[in-house]
């Protein structure tokens, strides 16, 4: 069918140009602005071309240290928290009920969590860890655990990441079961008929069945972690020292500790340009994925 | 390998406590042979999957027994019955090859390698595999795929039985009686009890040795195809084996006559006389009985349509409010509406509560 | 009224799937599309519908041009191979859609609605919802919602394709008294040759998107203008076999001689094909007059009343169709004899040129 050419639709799509235009586009033209210039308050700029990306990548540099050391940790923690919360989110679902009322209670108190505001999961960890009124904190030391999230650096860690695997591996758990529940029963029959072990059963039906999801659950569990700021801020505040600072702590520190703006606004480039690529790489990944799946067959 | 028996076997979904006549399956007894090619034949809802389900153990039965060569099997599980399954969708592991896929429960079991590649060739040579083996079996078409679920069901040799539930469905109508005789041959190769159910009448008569038909959870005949459409043991059989099916109309019957719309039609074999109360009707297939003109001793009946398949012609006729399908002989034109029906003593049944009845020659 | 396709041709992305076709349908006949997946039937019936402009041709209704207005100007319905119906209706405001659209008086959609009930007999099943009718019960609702909308021409696309044979059966009776009785322009299309002998009627033979042969549907049966006709009217598949005639004898390819008896008499020498269905193919031996072949059993198929034989002679494949429960073992060789007087003979442009009680 020929298509009519009409002009006029350009009009319609307008106010969404005007509308990206002033919530994306003008701020993020700003924040390029500020990335060339150095301040020191009263509204007065100096003009300094590329001067903070090079100071950000150079780990010399007091901006460039602080920055590469707090991706460093950002790297670390996303790494963690994947490594735990997939692994036990596709136990979570394995060993959850396949039918019955039970599953929808499952699926409740799996849903609890995720239900719960960032800064919220951060106040009840902060007071459930401390030593002198928190259940978790009063416990482990009365058992003869030092542990003590605003002086020891492991346990700060230790507390913020098992903090962000009781608030996502539902979201995890939750996508695998969705995975599992899409494999037929004749799948279980046929591999229980081939004699296949509970392992075999996992790595030759319900893993493959789940890799989709699991992708999916990867990339917004990465994409999450990476730009954690509320519950670390909340619980440690980046503290003690800096071994809790991460990269959205640190970019806050800078913009609004130290109103350093053109810093902040190169690192905050440089951040989104991370997240971008890392995204890319994902979005390439799962339509490949895709690609090797069968064209299905019409009709039957 | 293995015969196997069915021991007062009766399922249902409702509990023990249900009323009989909600049973999914009422209580069977039969003997399945071992080597035997059978086919569990019905429409839908009958009772077949049941049946079937209860062999491979998906179910476990309200009540009786099944033994597996005498070894009474029915508290195991699936995995330890010992039987393989061809289901009605292609079920095959993505990440395997179609090669691995064949091998699968032979892996699975400890077998030797050496074995295990000489059965998955030779199973692959019998269903035209052999090409594909070294393939990711996901990238195949479905019928290729059903194809691998039939081979891994095959690939044992030392399973009890091989239970086939539906498994053309997804097969291109003219791919299906390819795959049909592929699996006859198959039975032959290979020497194992396999069961085979099925809503199709074509599918059943060509693969089996032994039909079962099942209506309304109970089994109605198991005999062979040609049993099935000589002398159906119930009316239900008659009308669903055979197109189009088989004439049944009430009639009263003694001796050696039935008598229908008033009119008498002589019976092979002496039926004495039949115990009041029960509804007694004749059955006789479109094949024995023909048209011809209107004369007296033959029943009279009047044509409403011709149905002319190319091969045959069949006619429709109506007496009083029976109607009936009847054979049009080659080249016999019908002068005007009313026609003879001619019986052939030899294959009029008589049936009582829509159960044969056995005549005295 | 009548409706015409006039070289109508239809092109999708490139790919002709229609190509120049001719067609008539007058009112008060059904006309069976014959052919295979894929012959063009679908396509012809959404160009008779107007969901489809041609690429080329008209279409007339009347002998008015309607090739460009649109599906809702015309009175069509259509019955699809799946059950189309609205799930949440009961079966009586399924069949009463149409009228409610066309916005008729109440006593008028009552009436009509259990006149269409009765005729596909869904009386019992009115105030049941379509989920709680078997398959056949389904169809039947959708054809009666087809039949009472009072459209001039009604299309069915293969509709009774998804249904159990026995089902298949017993609407496949009652086709022909719901048609007599509407008096609508019916098209119907099927991949089954038994399917439109039973129907009756026309038959529009379809070949990859070409009318091959149209006519009355016994005619076209008994008198196949070609090979490929003969071909998409029979199944099982039609046996073929070549032959060559000379000094009054024939040679069948595959090395068997006899005399040109019967309807090969009157042959001018020189080559042939012999096409004979399933059950003009008969398994006997000794029989005066017919001509014997030596083949071999691959598969014996069982239907319930009759019995195909696969047989493998000289490299070809030929099926023969038996009364009754009959069973060869795969390997079994056997005589399976041809009469003289029952085959279609084709030329080296496979077209007909002598048939079973043609003149």
């Amino acid at each position: 069918m020929d298509k009519t050419i009409n002009q006029k639709a350009w009009f319609l799509v307008l106010p969404v140009f005007a509308v990206v235009a002033f919530s994306a586009i003008l701020p993020l033209m700003t924040v390029v602005n500020y990335s060339m210039q150095d301040t020191f308050g009263n509204n007065q700029f100096f003009w300094n071309g590329v001067g903070w990306f090079k100071e950000l990548l150079d780990p010399s540099t007091d901006l460039g240290g602080r920055f590469l050391a707090s991706l460093g940790r950002n790297l670390l923690f996303s790494a963690i928290i994947l490594a735990i919360e997939v692994p036990l989110g596709i136990v979570v679902a394995l060993s959850m009920p396949r039918e019955g009322w039970t599953v929808a209670v499952c699926l409740v108190i799996l849903a609890l969590p995720l239900l719960i505001p960032w800064n919220v999961v951060g106040t009840i960890w902060q007071i459930f860890g401390r030593p002198d009124i928190g259940l978790l904190g009063y416990t482990l030391n009365t058992l003869g655990i030092d542990y003590n999230y605003v002086s020891n650096e492991f346990d700060a860690w230790a507390t913020v990441i098992v903090m962000d695997v009781w608030h996502w591996t539902s979201l995890v758990a939750l996508l695998c079961y969705a995975g599992l529940k899409s494999i037929p029963d004749a799948y279980y029959q046929a591999a229980q008929i081939d004699g296949a072990s509970r392992w075999a059963v996992f790595k030759a039906i319900q893993l493959p069945k789940m890799n989709r999801v699991l992708l999916i659950a990867v990339l917004l569990r990465f994409m999450d972690s990476f730009m954690i700021y509320t519950e670390p801020f909340v619980v440690t505040g980046g503290g003690p020292g800096n071994s809790t600072t991460f990269v959205s702590i640190e970019l806050v520190k800078i913009a609004l500790g130290q109103f350093d703006l053109g810093k902040a606004a190169a690192l905050s480039l440089v951040y989104n340009l991370i997240i971008l690529i890392v995204c890319w790489v994902f979005y390439t990944v799962m339509t490949n994925a895709g690609v090797e799946r069968p064209a299905k067959k019409g009709g039957a | 390998m293995a015969r196997i028996d069915l021991v007062d076997l009766a399922h249902s979904y409702g509990g023990n406590a249900a009323p009989p006549e909600s049973f999914a399956l009422k209580p069977v007894t039969m003997t399945w042979r071992q080597g035997g090619a059978y086919a569990l034949l019905g429409p839908s809802g009958c009772g077949k999957t049941t049946l079937l389900n209860l062999i491979s153990g998906i179910v476990t039965p309200s009540r009786g027994k099944i033994l597996f060569d005498g070894a009474d099997i029915t508290p195991l599980s699936t995995q330890k019955r010992n039987i393989a399954q061809v289901f009605q969708f292609p079920v095959i592991y993505d990440t395997m090859t179609v090669g691995q896929n064949l091998a699968f429960p032979l892996k699975n079991r400890g077998v030797p390698k050496a074995e295990v590649d000489a059965r998955v060739k030779q199973i692959a040579d019998l269903l035209d595999l052999t090409p594909y083996l070294g393939r990711k079996a996901t990238r195949l078409t479905a019928d290729a795929k059903q194809k691998i679920s039939l081979g891994r069901g095959l690939v044992r040799s030392d399973v009890a039985a091989v239970l086939f539930d539906e498994p053309l469905t997804v097969i291109d109508p003219e791919l299906k009686w390819q795959l049909r005789s592929k699996l006859k041959a198959l039975h032959r190769e290979l020497d194992l009890t396999m069961i085979y159910v099925t809503h199709d009448q074509t599918e059943a008569l060509t693969f089996a040795d032994t039909v079962v038909v099942m209506h309304d959870g109970r089994v109605v005949q198991s005999g062979t195809p040609a049993e099935l459409f000589d002398k159906p043991a119930h009316t239900f059989v008659g009308y669903f084996i055979g197109s189009p099916g088989m004439n049944i109309v009430p009639a009263a019957v003694s001796g050696h006559e039935a008598r229908v719309d008033g009119h008498t039609i002589g019976l092979h074999r002496n039926y004495g006389v039949l115990p009041a109360g029960t509804k007694i009707e004749i059955g006789v297939r479109p094949e024995f009985l023909h048209v011809a003109a209107p004369a007296s001793g033959l029943l009279s009946a009047m044509i409403e349509r011709i149905d002319d398949l190319g091969r045959a012609r069949f006619a429709r006729v109506r007496v009083g409010d029976e109607k009936f399908s009847a054979r049009m002989p080659p080249g016999f034109s019908v002068p005007d509406n009313m026609v003879g029906l001619v019986f052939d003593p030899a294959h009029v049944h008589v049936y009582a509560d829509s159960r044969l009845v056995e005549g005295v020659a | 009224m009548s409706v015409t396709l006039e070289h109508v041709t239809r092109t999708v992305d490139g790919i002709p799937t229609i190509r120049d076709v001719s067609l008539t349908l007058e009112r008060g006949t059904l006309s069976v599309l014959l052919g295979p997946t894929l012959s063009g039937k679908t396509s012809i019936m959404r160009l008779l519908a107007g969901l489809d402009k041609p690429a080329s041709g008209r279409v007339l209704v009347d002998d008015k041009d309607v090739t460009g207005a649109d599906v809702r100007q015309r009175s069509v319905a259509m019955v699809y191979q799946q059950f189309i119906n609205y799930p949440s209706l009961t079966v009586y405001e399924n069949i009463a859609s149409p009228l409610r659209v066309q916005g008729r008086p109440r006593e008028e959609i009552d009436r009509r609605v259990q006149e269409a009930a009765k005729l596909l007999r869904l009386e019992p099943f009115l105030k049941r919802t379509p989920l709680q009718l078997s398959g056949g019960q389904q169809q039947r609702t959708a054809i009666a919602r087809a039949l009472v909308k009072g459209a001039d021409l009604v299309l069915l696309d293969e509709p009774l394709a998804n249904l159990d044979y026995k089902l298949r059966e017993e609407l496949r009776a009652e086709l022909p008294r719901i048609f007599e009785a509407s008096g609508a322009i019916f098209v119907y299309a099927t991949t089954e040759p038994s399917e439109a002998l039973l129907l009756g009627g026309d038959t529009v033979c379809m070949w990859q998107g070409e009318v091959l042969q149209a006519g009355n549907t016994s005619k076209v049966y008994r008198q196949p203008d070609t090979l490929r006709v003969a071909q998409v009217f029979s199944d099982p598949p039609l046996n073929i076999v070549g032959i060559e005639k000379k000094n009054g004898q024939v040679a069948y390819a595959g090395g068997i001689q006899a005399p040109a008896t019967g309807l090969y008499a009157s042959l001018a020498d020189g080559p042939y094909r012999v096409g004979f269905r399933a059950h003009q193919l008969e398994v006997a031996n000794g029989i005066a007059g017919r001509h014997a072949f030596h083949a071999t059993v691959t598969v014996t198929e069982i239907t319930g009343s009759e019995s195909f034989v696969h047989l493998n002679r000289d490299a070809s494949n030929w099926v023969a169709v038996l009364q009754g429960v009959h069973e060869y073992e795969p390997g079994h060789v056997l005589d399976a004899v041809l009469d003289p007087n029952n085959v279609f003979v084709f030329d080296a442009a496979d077209r007909l040129v002598a048939a079973p009680g043609r003149a």
